[in-house]
């Protein structure tokens, strides 16, 4: 149970980051490999709020008296993801337009079929 | 609680999971946006309802959406 | 054959991130700059929210970089789609009459809920970022719902032109009239916990929801219209 509490959050984070790589390196549907690009973004976020967690602390936000101000958490990592994931789904529908533009050209998804053709 | 969040990390694995093997793209598509509603859930428990509200609202709902709409202007089905 | 190799791969960097992490064990103390943040925050900026004086104060050279590159990215796509060739017409099926119903109804007060999100940023959890992506989703209802009308583009392009510039003109008013840095708070703090304080942490961040809103609208437009 002790090993639950510890490393539950990271167990989350990690598995996330390694089926995200997995589609991206084992698919050959675009918009799959595109998909397994965001369940990889959502995995490092993930990790990157756990690290800045404390023990049994409250949000960083003092909206009423009597909130100490030792027992917040980090507020660093917070802003950093909270940029991130804006990020992320305008990388997301960078590669959808793309995506998009290949199958109007090529008329496939696939991504052996479109290599064959050495464009 | 502990119990809570692993069951919870446990059904957010196994959508992440399920999101590999659906040959059906938009079954796919909603596998990864469950991936991302309970990870908002997640970071609620972790003390970061900013990053909660940003991960509920663009994580679960655009980014549904704009993977709908590429895939009615492709192909539905991953052969 | 490929997918054992792939399995292999992983496995060894598993072995490498559980090694790395031994030394960062959950829920231990956090840094400096952060434990620095926490204890001045309050005075140095005025906002009870600290991720959101992190955000706009201590690190906004950081999110004008962000905002640019979600700025780029629309460009960016905008870019890729215009040269596609339209196959004809796209055909417009009418929407049923309790979807078109809910939607004229729920428009108002989803916008009403994002303005609300930003204009409390410095108070409350929220902030341009979430108010921006939940204006973008009701102006998504209205593509679901009310299929026959169309975003004014200009006007979108314009309200995001506007909103970039505001960011922009507040900082460099910020390094001349008040401190030596870009960005730095010139205006009164006011009174800790009420609405009107904090300086100019409240209009960067309502530019900022303008600015998100039109850029994921736009986006949006720009993925259903033009392919």
């Amino acid at each position: 149970m002790e090993f639950l509490s510890n490393y539950i959050y990271y167990i989350g984070a990690f598995g996330l980051i390694f089926i995200g790589l997995f589609i991206i390196l084992v698919k050959h549907n675009l918009i799959k490999v595109i998909i397994g690009i965001g369940i990889l973004d959502t995995g490092v976020n993930l990790f990157l709020i756990a690290v800045g967690y404390i023990s049994k602390g409250t949000a960083p936000i003092f909206s009423k008296a009597g909130l100490d101000a030792n027992n917040m958490v980090d507020p660093v990592p917070q802003a950093l993801v909270l940029t991130s994931i804006v990020i992320g789904v305008a990388i997301l529908a960078l590669a959808l337009s793309l995506a998009i533009r290949l199958y109007k050209h090529y008329g496939t998804l696939d991504l052996r079929k479109i290599k064959e053709q050495r464009w | 609680m502990i119990i809570i969040i692993s069951l919870l990390v446990i059904i957010m694995l196994t959508a992440a999971v399920s999101a590999i093997f659906f040959k059906d793209l938009l079954n796919a598509v909603i596998a990864a946006c469950m991936v991302s509603l309970i990870a908002s859930v997640l970071f609620y428990l972790l003390q970061a309802p900013d990053v909660a509200m940003a991960e509920a609202s663009i994580g679960a709902a655009l980014v549904a959406a704009i993977f709908i709409i590429a895939i009615s202007k492709t192909k539905r089905h991953e052969e | 054959m490929k997918k054992i190799i792939s399995l292999i791969l992983l496995f060894i960097i598993c072995l490498g991130i559980v090694f790395c992490l031994q030394d960062i064990p959950f829920g231990a103390a956090k840094t400096k700059v952060g434990h620095y943040y926490i204890d001045n925050g309050r005075e140095e900026t005025g906002a009870t929210n600290i991720v959101t004086s992190v955000v706009l104060n201590y690190r906004g050279f950081d999110t004008l970089g962000e905002v640019t590159i979600l700025f780029l990215a629309a460009i960016g796509l905008g870019a890729v789609l215009a040269t596609l060739k339209k196959k004809g017409k796209r055909q417009i099926e009418p929407a049923s009459l309790i979807l078109k119903t809910g939607c004229r109804f729920l428009f108002p007060l989803i916008l009403l809920f994002g303005a609300y999100i930003f204009i409390h940023g410095h108070l409350t959890p929220g902030g341009g970022f979430q108010g921006g992506a939940i204006i973008a989703s009701a102006f998504l209802l209205v593509y679901l719902g009310c299929r026959e009308r169309k975003i004014n583009e200009v006007a979108n392009k314009i309200t995001e032109s506007i909103a970039g510039l505001v960011f922009i003109v507040m900082g460099l008013i910020g390094l001349t009239v008040g401190g030596h840095y870009f960005l730095s708070n010139f205006m009164p703090k006011g009174e800790i916990n009420t609405l009107f304080s904090s300086g100019i942490i409240p209009i960067i961040y309502i530019a900022i929801g303008f600015k998100v809103g039109s850029e994921l609208t736009g986006i949006i437009d720009n993925l259903m219209e033009k392919s």
